[in-house]
């Protein structure tokens, strides 16, 4: 069991507000992931729920319990931190050892598990070494390891990838995704990473400067953002925003539309524009395109569009997926 | 032109170097020589550097007509204990410091340090006689209190320095494993901080083995440490130079032999980490 | 990191050594800054009475105080003078390349190590000594009459004591901060055409000048209560020649027996420190914001 509920949480540092009151359901099995820019309290709050920091106020009720003022210890978590806080002086099992050893677990039982989880992190053939001897990746499974030993009613994670370098990353995203299948256990992830954010979770709570802007699965984020916040956060390569005489025609303050929803063309089309730079990715290509009283505009065609810097070209939106937004922000539906 | 030294150069500079290096070392040097030599040889006229008949004569003089281990005993239980409490104290204090800081923490820190500008004759007259009339004076509890609260703010401040170095997301990182505060300094940080404290440790067994105003001045016969011995001997009454040496010769032989192995710690620990 | 449990027990952790040290700071004090009120001598008991200012009185008008703070000036100025100079040298020396480095290093730190009474012993008998000693033996090989030095410049052949003892510090000091010199620097510097004389005063000076600051003011610190030196060799004479601040306190108190005395002199001397401090302080804590 794992359903983590946050009620009315709050955080400040002095009279400083950092989180005002939060509320959030977590469902048990649940993969959840905390987005958001740096300095929006994504991490502030992970502590909160790990008991790494105080409330300010609200409770944080943990299978139903109150554990708003619990040591970290008592509250059944793990933790992957970012730099992964392995124990330097001791050898990769003594690390995943750690916690039931502080659990009061026997020898027999300590083996037999810290093996289980090495078989199941590839690391069976470095548990003599120490954490200094490890590259990055088995460093991240060490972390991760060590948090799995404890059957924890959740693990949290704090931006475990982002030491990594690409390559890896990618690999280690599908490792944590895989490892959600096959325990079924409750995870909270914080990531600024919003392609982290979309492939791994079940449910992305969008920060912002310590509020939630949106909760809702990657799908729903990326189809109905619901104000300028979200829509510009999630996708990549961003949603180009329109304002001004353009975006009135449409009875909006801004109209938001994805690169990828829109197809451009050098004979015919709504906004005529000029080529910019071209960003060839091989499987497709991203048109910086300068329009003529629209602005800057980024168009994502496939690989093979032959187009050359200062060319004429149209652009054409697709009606149904144009966002529009009203002065606050807020999503027009 | 890479850098590439000349060897007239580097030669140059070996035999400077070389030079002004033997003679800083030189009244070292020249008491450990003297220390085998016989009374007569060591006030002798030209001075004889090399070629004089050894004899360790002086070593058994000095240890037989003086208790002389019981200064040394003194000497090692003195600075080792006055050493040890202070880390007994200072570790959880740095550990406070350096991984649950407040407002306040450097203020703390900082006012330490102040206690170690105060100067001793300053607090000398009310010392002495506290030391006198709780039957302190000449007794080594008394010269390790004192040594412990001197050196304390240099190792409350070498330790908070080191500590700091230390990652907290660690601690966390044992907190969330379930470790309570005590067995997260025992497993965690202490084991983490060895190097640190180590050297922490060397210097001020150091600075206690050689600090020369309150062991010259709360102590007499019983707990008179080696500082105080040696002071002994600068009595008028005859020259025993040979002995002097063979009694300053073991002296300083640990101390110096600890100092050399701690010195790429000792510039941070003298400066209070101003100077790393 | 923070919580109110990890606080709490932070504030308990801090305390023995909060409380020790405090004590063990202010509970003298207080007695000093006492007993500097009262007549009160140790060897007359029974007669203590309030006398007010008188202590501070006698102690700051008598003339063995100015001749003492005059020796205390000298002491520390010129220990600075040798070892400051003397260690950005040696210090530029040893930062060189050359054959046996490390070995020379140690040498040249070696002194530091040497307890007071050692040093003091040694310098005063083997090498200062006017008969035997081997300053007086080379002055004689090429024909000078030897110095009896601490008959006729006994505070200098202190400083020369002290100096040896806290040269090793100086440039152990200096060493580090040049050794932090960017090399890429001086590089610059030899590409825009500065001479070795202009590098050494335009970048390595300032670069050390940090360094030289925190040496002059720790080792002003130390050198206002050299003690053990005085002891062993002069006994602050001859007459009061050697006497600095903290012997002269000492004197009185376990010589002399006038605790009242004694103490307004400690006071004194507390004050004279804390001017030192206050600047040393202050560098150091500007050096714990980064």
């Amino acid at each position: 069991m794992g359903s983590i509920t946050l009620q009315k949480v709050s955080k400040s540092f002095g009279t400083t507000s950092v989180i005002p009151e939060i509320d959030l359901d977590i469902n048990d099995g649940e993969f959840v992931v905390f987005v958001g820019p740096s300095g929006c309290g994504k991490s502030t709050l992970l502590r909160m729920i790990a008991g790494l920091e105080d409330l300010s106020g609200g409770r944080i009720v943990i299978d139903g319990k109150d554990m708003s003022n619990e040591a970290p210890a008592k509250r059944g978590l793990s933790m992957v931190f970012q730099s992964y806080a392995l124990y330097p002086h001791m050898s990769v099992y003594g690390n995943i050892a750690f916690p039931l050893k502080m659990d009061g677990q026997d020898k027999a039982a300590i083996d037999k598990k810290v093996r289980d989880a090495a078989n199941i992190l590839n690391l069976t053939n470095y548990l003599d070494r120490r954490p200094g001897q490890l590259s990055g990746g088995q460093r991240q499974r060490v972390a991760i390891g060590r948090a799995i030993v404890r059957q924890p009613k959740a693990f949290l994670f704090d931006e475990p990838l982002s030491n990594l370098d690409a390559a890896l990353r990618g690999n280690m995203r599908l490792e944590i995704s895989d490892l959600h299948h096959q325990l079924k256990t409750t995870m909270i992830y914080v990531t600024h990473d919003q392609i982290e954010a979309m492939t791994m979770a079940d449910k992305i709570v969008v920060l912002n400067a310590g509020r939630i802007e949106q909760v809702g699965s990657p799908l729903e984020l990326y189809r109905n953002p619901r104000n300028l916040f979200v829509a510009g956060f999630i996708g990549s390569p961003r949603m180009n925003f329109i304002e001004g005489a353009h975006a009135a025609t449409l009875n909006a303050a801004t109209v938001g539309i994805r690169p990828e929803h829109m197809r451009i063309s050098t004979t015919e089309g709504t906004w005529p524009g000029t080529v910019g730079v071209t960003e060839h990715l091989g499987s497709d290509t991203l048109i910086h395109v300068q329009s003529d009283g629209i602005g800057k505009i980024t168009v994502r065609t496939d690989g093979d569009f032959p187009v050359e810097h200062g060319q004429k070209v149209f652009i054409t939106p697709e009606e149904r997926r144009v966002h529009r937004f009203d002065a606050n922000g807020q999503a027009i539906q | 032109m890479a850098r590439a030294i000349s060897t007239r150069r580097k030669l140059t500079f070996s035999i400077l170097g070389w030079a002004i290096g033997l003679l800083i070392f030189f009244p070292i040097l020249w008491t450990f020589l003297t220390s085998f030599k016989t009374e007569g040889t060591a006030i002798a006229t030209p001075p004889q550097f090399l070629f004089f008949d050894w004899t360790l004569e002086n070593y058994h003089e000095v240890q037989a007509r003086s208790n002389y281990m019981k200064h040394v005993t003194n000497s090692i239980v003195i600075s080792v204990g006055s050493t040890l409490i202070g880390l007994a104290l200072a570790i959880p204090a740095a550990w406070a410091m350096a991984f649950s800081p407040t407002k306040r923490t450097k203020d703390v820190l900082m006012w330490m340090l102040s206690t170690k500008m105060m100067p001793p004759v300053g607090v000398l007259v009310p010392l002495y006689l506290i030391f006198r009339d709780w039957g302190l004076l000449d007794t080594r509890l008394g010269l390790v209190a004192v040594l412990t609260m001197i050196n304390l703010p240099i190792i409350v401040w070498m330790l908070y320095t080191y500590f700091k170095e230390i990652p907290g997301e660690i601690l966390e990182a044992a907190r969330m494993d379930g470790a309570s505060l005590m067995k997260e300094i025992v497993y965690v940080l202490t084991p983490m901080a060895v190097p640190g404290i180590a050297s922490t440790m060397l210097l001020n067994i150091i600075l206690a083995w050689n600090e020369a105003f309150w062991t010259l001045n709360l102590s007499a016969a019983n707990a008179a440490p080696l500082t105080a011995f040696i002071a002994s001997y600068s009595s008028p009454e005859g020259l025993f130079w040979a002995k002097l040496s063979a009694a300053s010769t073991m002296a300083i032989a640990p101390i110096l032999i600890m100092g050399w192995f701690s010195q790429k710690q000792l510039v941070r620990g003298l400066t209070f980490g101003a100077v790393k | 990191m923070a919580t109110h449990q990890t606080r709490a027990t932070a504030r308990i952790m801090m305390s023995p050594a909060v409380i020790l040290l405090f004590l063990w700071m202010i509970v003298p004090l207080v007695m000093t800054l006492y007993f500097s009120f009262l007549r009160y001598n140790l060897l007359m008991p029974g007669t203590e009475e309030f006398v007010g200012f008188l202590n501070y009185k006698y102690f700051l008008t008598d003339p063995s105080f100015f001749t003492a703070l005059g020796n205390t000036l000298t002491l520390v100025g010129g220990t600075l003078l040798i070892t400051v100079i003397g260690g950005i040298l040696l210090a530029l020396v040893l930062d060189q390349p050359f054959f046996g480095q490390g070995i020379v290093r140690l040498l040249v730190i070696a002194p530091f190590f040497v307890m007071p009474t050692v040093s003091a012993l040694v310098w005063k008998n083997m090498l200062m000594h006017p008969v035997n000693g081997l300053f007086a033996w080379i002055a004689r090989s090429f024909g000078f009459q030897p110095i009896d030095w601490f008959a006729e410049v006994p505070l200098f052949s202190i400083i020369l004591i002290v100096a040896w003892q806290w040269l090793p510090f100086a440039t152990l000091i200096l060493l580090t901060a040049l050794q932090s010199l960017d090399g890429e620097q001086i590089e610059a510097a030899e590409m825009d055409g500065a001479g070795a004389l202009s590098r050494f005063f335009y970048l390595v000076l300032p670069h050390m000048s940090r360094a030289i600051t925190v040496v002059i003011l720790i080792q002003t610190i130390f050198l206002l209560s050299v003690f053990a030196e005085i002891l062993v060799t002069t006994n602050g004479g001859p007459g009061i020649q050697t006497t600095n601040i903290t012997y002269l306190i000492y004197a009185q108190a376990l010589l002399q027996f006038d605790v009242g005395g004694a103490s307004a002199g400690g006071i004194v001397a507390v004050i004279l420190a804390n001017i030192v401090a206050f600047f040393l302080i202050r560098l150091i804590g500007k050096n714990l914001e980064r």
